[in-house]
């Protein structure tokens, strides 16, 4: 998709000014984390070596994993599903689409998790409904667990599932898929061997952008595991503010950040990252 | 691919776009073989007409009939077409080997069968060097006959072009058209081809069907259609005409005397073509190039006397504007090499043309 290194280069010159301004303001607070992660409560690489003998530790870093990766599947099938339908509508169906999809990013993350907690606690309408429909006996155990989290956290992230595949799949040749059929394909066809293949760079880059997000969530898996499930944010914001063991939080943070920067890296070689940031073109 | 084309007939075709009648009656036949362009100015409905016949578009009436059955309900994915869309539609993803063997792959045939075919397909628009490159590699030229080939390959019992050469510059056409032309003649099958480049259509065709506002106008013979166009658009659209309204003197079996003003003119009459009374109004078609220069004491069925008005050199002839009393400006065209005159601005000629040049046409309803 970009074939000239020199395009390349005209991109991240436009992004300089920015650049600067975040190593002010982000990198030097960051690089202080850093160091704090190696000197307290001593010296040395004691905060790591909890990477490997601490159960908790690993615990929190295998629930955050499983909850991103589950998060990640599901916001992208359903997203998938949407900026399908969206990419085929006409166009004044298309314009009402996009809004709908947008609204959720307009609407604060807290009221989102609150809205969720009321729908799916006890006595919420999810299991008044279940119960009344005589689906179930007892009202579920909905929220205030993983599963809780991960509806918070896949309505979140949808809208920006939906919006690098649509702009990946608005860019395919609708001809290609006429023709595709005059040749004899049928529609399941046509689907596998053209869409799909065409829509994958915005696939991968929308999971990019999901899992990343996924991985720094705070507030959603907060309010919706209830305080039982941990993730890696919350899980940090416990040892530094209320434990006060500033190490062991600050090693964590890395270890997240590096988790991202590794990912950007590895997929940067696999997809057009300025798909990921939403340029579309 | 020796098997013959298949034939194909609209009756009554009619597509309809809310109030606005995109494609509106069309009939037509071609046999099994020939190639048929349908020749239109932009918006006249070839297009439609021919995803109609793809299967793609839904006529609001009427019937698609391939070698007299009905396939107007028809999935475009079950009617075996080969198409080669406007602007190739060639898939980005695959090769040129993979893109020529995927209407083979969703047929299910076998590997080694299909690399067969796919190559015998590259062989035949003599692509077989490009097989492993991605189109987006490939010249616009090339990129056509890889949708040639990855249309033809699996062979349909139609092909159906919708302005496969508009994309190219004015050489690469016209040596594009030639391969079309003799790929034609080698594989035999029945082409459908549209575009809007009238002489395109008249080199490549057996015959051409010309529309306008989703009607058709003429349909013929690429001679016939030069020679004898029915109405004004036909002779307008289809090269170059002079349009003369005349008044009819006196009838004849073969010819009649017209006269426009106090210039008199001979007009012959086609065998069953109708004999108007004394007084009625006709308009004449007279092609630029079938007007003649005359020399000193040289006669005509028809001469006129008038003046260049402008001139331009055009390679292979000379365009004059040449000013008359009552035929006012008539446009011809002389052969540049060995021209009797040196055209120059104001110079005085005579023109000269037979009987049989011109031709009555009708006005065209607005
Ligand atoms: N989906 C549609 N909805 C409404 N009108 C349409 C639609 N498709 C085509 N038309 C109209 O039908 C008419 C014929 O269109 P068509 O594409 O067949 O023209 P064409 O002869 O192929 O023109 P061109 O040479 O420009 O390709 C046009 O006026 C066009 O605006
Ligand atoms: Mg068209």
């Amino acid at each position: 998709m970009a074939p000239a290194g020199q395009r390349q280069t005209g991109w991240w010159l436009l992004i300089l000014p920015a650049f600067l301004l975040m190593t002010a303001f982000y990198v030097a607070p960051i690089a202080q984390v850093l160091a704090i992660s190696f000197t307290e409560p001593q010296p040395g690489l004691g905060n790591y070596e909890r990477l490997f003998t601490s159960e908790s530790v690993q615990r929190v870093i295998g629930t955050t994993l499983r909850i991103c990766t589950i998060t990640t599947a599901l916001a992208l099938l359903l997203g998938y599903v949407l900026a399908y339908r969206i990419a085929l509508a006409e166009a004044r169906a298309r314009r009402w689409w996009i809004l709908v999809v947008l609204v959720p990013l307009w609407i604060s993350v807290l009221v989102r998790a609150f809205a969720w907690v009321t729908l799916l606690r006890r006595q919420g309408l999810v299991n008044q409904a279940l119960m009344e429909s005589g689906l179930v006996a007892e009202p579920l155990q909905l929220v205030w667990n993983e599963f809780g989290i991960v509806v918070g956290m896949v309505h979140y992230m949808v809208p920006y599932a939906v919006l690098p595949m649509l702009a990946s799949m608005r860019e395919i040749d609708p001809r290609l898929l006429a023709a595709a059929r005059g040749l004899g394909a049928p529609r399941q066809t046509v689907f596998a061997r053209i869409f799909l293949p065409l829509s994958l760079p915005g696939l991968i880059a929308a999971g990019v952008l999901v899992f990343i997000f996924s991985l720094g969530f705070y507030i959603t898996p907060a309010i919706l595991g209830g305080g039982k499930t941990l993730m890696v944010a919350e899980w940090i914001g416990l040892q530094i503010l209320d434990l006060i063991r500033w190490g062991l939080g600050t090693m964590m943070a890395t270890v997240l950040v590096v988790t991202i920067l590794a990912t950007l890296a590895v997929f940067s070689r696999v997809v057009d990252l300025r798909r990921v940031f939403g340029s579309g073109a | 691919m020796s098997a013959a084309g298949h034939a194909l007939a609209l009756q009554g075709l009619t597509k309809r776009y809310g109030t606005f009648t995109a494609v509106d009656d069309v009939s037509l036949k071609v046999e099994s073989g020939q190639f048929l362009t349908l020749l239109g100015p932009s918006g006249s409905g070839k297009t439609t007409i021919l995803m109609c016949i793809a299967g793609f578009v839904a006529p609001t009436a009427g019937a698609v009939l391939l070698d007299g059955r009905d396939i107007t309900a028809l999935p475009p994915e079950k009617r075996d077409f080969g198409m080669v869309f406007q602007g190739y539609a060639l898939f980005p993803h695959m090769t040129v080997a993979e893109n020529v063997a995927f209407p083979l792959r969703v047929r299910r045939m076998g590997t080694a069968e299909r690399a067969e075919k796919v190559r015998a397909a590259l062989d035949l628009v003599q692509l077989d060097r490009f097989a492993e490159r991605r189109p987006s590699q490939l010249s616009g030229g090339q990129q056509q006959r890889v949708a040639l080939a990855r249309a033809l390959v699996f062979d349909p019992a139609l092909l159906l072009l919708d302005e496969p050469l508009s994309a190219l510059d004015k050489k690469l056409r016209a040596e594009l058209q030639e391969e079309l032309k003799a790929l034609h003649r080698r594989v035999g099958r029945t082409f459908v081809n549209v575009t809007h480049d009238q002489e395109e259509a008249l080199s490549l065709s057996d015959r051409v069907a010309i529309l306008n506002h989703g009607k058709l106008v003429q349909e013929g013979a690429p001679t016939a259609l030069y020679d004898r166009p029915r109405t004004r658009f036909v002779a307008d659209f289809l090269g170059k005409s002079n349009f003369l309204h005349a008044a009819v003197q006196q009838g004849g079996a073969e010819a009649m005397q017209l006269a426009i003003g106090a210039t008199p003119l001979v007009q012959r009459i086609l065998p069953g073509a109708p004999h108007p009374a004394p007084g009625t109004k006709l308009l004449l078609s007279l092609r630029p190039e079938k007007i003649a220069l005359l020399a000193d004491g040289e006669t005509a069925d028809n001469m006129v006397e008038g003046r260049i008005a402008t001139w331009s050199y055009l390679g292979a002839g000379f365009g004059l504007s040449v000013a008359t009393q009552d035929l006012g400006m008539l446009r011809v065209t002389l052969p540049s090499w060995g021209a009797p005159i040196a055209p120059a601005e104001g110079l005085a000629i005579r023109l000269g043309w037979s009987a049989s040049a011109s031709v009555p046409v009708e006005e065209d309803a607005a």
